[in-house]
């Protein structure tokens, strides 16, 4: 079939069997929660739509559900997840393990409704299992996925993915459904008995009361080590997805072109394609590229990273997003692991367009940088930025 | 009506809870739980019933608990009584339990919502009339003429009536009770249990350090509250409002007592001159004349409340 990375997210949370679905529209999720709400409403999905009153509801709704053993759901985008935040710390620290999708688009002010993947970064300290989608069909096998690491005994907390708005969300591209035995047989029934957090009237606790200093290390370290489990898990899932599907799948990340590369491009999302064929291109011209596409934020892939840059002289950290007073999210944390090596491009905020020959030169500047014994390290580039002052502060513009 | 016989003799709210001395909020949950029975799961609010159930690991709570944000008790237990009814355990009571703050102000739009979705649940918002969590900051359901710590000359607003939004809002069953009044909760408890939707309760939960009366005065303090009229119990079901306890004597101005012997037991209202208590005293027979046109009317859904 054809579909929209939107309508790929509500197909796998039905693949998925999702129960509850607690969701508030956004531009540009509303066709996700759409899609969902139909669904439950003829049937297709046994489980409850709740058409919550804000996105603070949502989140709180599907907490509640998944501490009385449900499945749960929510889509939500940039000020939703945001009007959302004060939740995402307590389902992520309160070791819930729900799913829930984000369709990265810009933070107001000024309004904008296009892609940059700010507000889901922005919330990378809360728990969550945290990845990035590239494609529709990534967004569909990450739609199950997602529910299967959330719900690994060895996790047990919930985990988020990313959709890049209207370059994912709105883009038609083949999509292959999973049988439903199939997916029924990776995705096992959710086992109640085995959450942290369960509200059972045969063995009563109480979760989240007042925890002094003399527990509080202690309670945190088991998320701490969830996360560290999860980078084994994601792999784990990947694998067996991708056995069962037929379509190989990234884990924590996709290694394109990597091994003997002299300089990789590190990117997330949709444009990871463009990036692609960058790499191919500067390939084609003597130049030895590769580009590691960085599907999971969180768990933080340092291993993976540190694998995949290898030997190469420069590595290119292309974000969409920014931390105003630090630099790029990701080529601030890359640089945590490959050092001085990593080079940052702030590139395609607000959902300008990144296209190859963007990459191409972002690589080969990284290079050049790396060769003429530059240190990269702050080495920070706005790829394209227009020096021409237009309005100020996007005042009166949007 | 509930009698004191038929009250289960174990406690699921546990003694030697971390509540102040004579803690009128104590006595309510205590009370309340006895009726719903174990067969129960609450979700709690940041308020002064989050932190009274003591520190991790124990818990005073003897029913599953589960705490969430300041803002989210009615959204939280809406997924709750949605998981629950689609795992076959619809008969299990979930309750959310917020304070006065917790339900009028920060979280009355998740109420709302959860009001006119219909969920199923049990809302109890206990009312102590203030933010006592964080020290006696005034909030919405501060009554006029209340000091505060961000009022200190006392509140110059009436309260919020949030029982008349809800009886706006069409849910099944709204109520009004106070602690010190505990078999009239009890009842009001156990008919909430048998109706389907949102049941909204409002207890009156009179505060010693926050009110400032003696820790031991607090069943006298409740009780004068009811006496005087200043709060009124009462049911509103099906469009009809039905006075209960002792207020169904008080419709008569001449059988309540004089405002003035509840304000004055209680330091919040000690900087009121006599000039005040009379204008809060005129207040509240206005309050009493519009509970009486409801009473005569049956007014429904949609109508102000007994608040005016
Ligand atoms: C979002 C948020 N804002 C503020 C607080 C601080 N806070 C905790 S409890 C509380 C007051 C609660 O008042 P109320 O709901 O009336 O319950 P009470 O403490 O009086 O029992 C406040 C302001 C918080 N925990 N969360
Ligand atoms: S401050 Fe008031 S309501 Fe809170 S625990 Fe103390 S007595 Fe109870
Ligand atoms: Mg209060």
């Amino acid at each position: 079939m054809i579909a929209t990375g939107n309508h790929a997210v509500a197909y796998g949370v039905r693949s998925a069997r999702a129960e509850v679905v607690a969701a508030y529209p956004i531009t540009p999720q509303t066709q996700i929660v759409e899609k969902l709400s139909e669904f439950m409403a003829s049937g297709e999905m046994r489980g409850r739509y709740i058409r919550v009153e804000s996105e603070h509801s949502a989140l709180s709704a599907c907490y509640g559900a998944a501490a009385c053993g449900a499945r749960a759901f929510t889509a939500t985008s940039s000020q939703g997840l945001l009007y959302m935040n004060e939740m995402v710390f307590w389902t992520g620290l309160g070791r819930i393990p729900m799913v829930m999708a984000v369709v990265n688009r810009t933070l107001a002010p000024p309004w904008s409704i296009w892609n940059e993947h700010t507000d889901q970064l922005a919330q990378r300290d809360a728990g969550w299992i945290s990845m990035i989608c590239e494609s529709v069909q990534e967004a569909y096998d990450t739609s199950i996925m997602a529910f299967r690491v959330a719900e690994d005994a060895e996790v047990m907390q919930p985990v988020m993915f990313g959709l890049d708005a209207f370059s994912l969300s709105h883009t038609a591209e083949r999509l292959d459904l999973m049988p439903q035995e199939d997916a029924d047989a990776f995705l096992p029934r959710l086992d109640p008995s085995m959450l942290p957090v369960l509200m059972d009237t045969r063995s009563p606790a109480t979760y989240g009361n007042l925890t002094g200093p003399d527990a509080m290390m202690e309670v945190r370290s088991a998320i701490r080590d969830a996360l560290e489990r999860s980078k084994r898990v994601i792999e784990e899932a990947a694998g067996a997805f991708g056995r069962a599907s037929g379509r190989r799948q990234a884990g924590l990340v996709e290694d394109y072109r990597c091994g003997d590369a002299e300089v990789v491009i590190v990117v997330a999302g949709a444009s990871s394609g463009d990036a692609k064929d960058a790499a191919d291109a500067l390939r084609d011209q003597g130049t030895r590229a590769g580009v590691l596409r960085m599907k999971a934020v969180r768990p933080f892939p340092s291993e993976a990273i540190v694998r995949a840059v290898g030997g190469a002289k420069a590595v290119a950290v292309v974000d969409r997003d920014y931390s105003f007073g630090m630099g790029g999210i990701l080529a601030t944390e890359a640089a945590s692991v490959v050092g001085g090596r990593a080079a940052r491009y702030v590139a395609g905020l607000g959902g300008r367009d990144i296209r190859p020959e963007d990459f191409m030169g972002m690589a080969a500047d990284a290079l050049r940088a790396a060769e003429s014994g530059d240190p990269a390290q702050g080495h920070e580039v706005w790829w394209g930025l227009r020096r021409s002052p237009s309005a100020p502060g996007g005042q009166g513009g949007a | 009506m509930v009698t004191l016989k038929e009250l289960r003799q174990d406690e699921l709210f546990l003694p030697g809870n971390a509540s102040c001395p004579g803690c009128m909020l104590s006595l309510a949950i205590r009370m309340a739980l006895k009726v719903l029975g174990p067969n129960t799961v609450m979700t709690v609010p940041a308020c002064c019933s989050a932190v009274i159930q003591g520190y991790y690991p124990r818990s005073s709570s003897a029913v599953p608990t589960l705490n969430t944000a300041f803002a989210a008790a009615a959204a939280t237990a809406s997924g709750m009584s949605a998981a629950l009814e689609l795992s076959g355990r619809g008969e299990t009571s979930v309750v959310a339990w917020a304070g006065d703050g917790g339900t009028a102000d920060i979280g009355i739009q998740g109420l709302s919502g959860a009001a006119e979705r219909g969920e199923n649940f049990i809302y109890v918002c206990y009312d102590n009339e203030a933010y006592m969590n964080t020290g006696t900051q005034s909030s919405s359901a501060t009554p006029a003429g209340a000091a505060t710590t961000t009022a200190i000359r006392g509140k110059a607003e009436p309260k919020k009536d949030v029982p008349a939004i809800m009886a706006a809002h069409g849910v099944p069953y709204v109520a009004t009770a106070c602690a010190a009044f505990p078999l009239d909760l009890a009842d009001k408890i156990k008919k909430a249990m048998s109706i389907r939707g949102l049941k909204y309760i409002h207890i009156l939960t009179p505060c010693p350090p926050g009110w400032r009366y003696p820790t031991e005065r607090g069943v006298d303090v409740g009780r004068m509250a009811v006496m005087t009229g200043s709060w009124i119990l009462y049911e509103w079901q099906g469009g009809r409002y039905t006075l209960t306890g002792p207020s169904r004597g008080l419709l008569d101005r001449s059988r309540r007592r004089p405002l003035a012997d509840y304000l004055r037991m209680q330091g919040r209202f000690g900087q009121l001159g006599d000039a005040e208590v009379a204008r809060l005293q005129d207040e509240l027979d206005a309050r009493w004349a519009g509970m009486a046109r409801r009473l005569e009317g049956g007014a429904g859904r949609g109508e102000a409340g007994p608040g005016e």
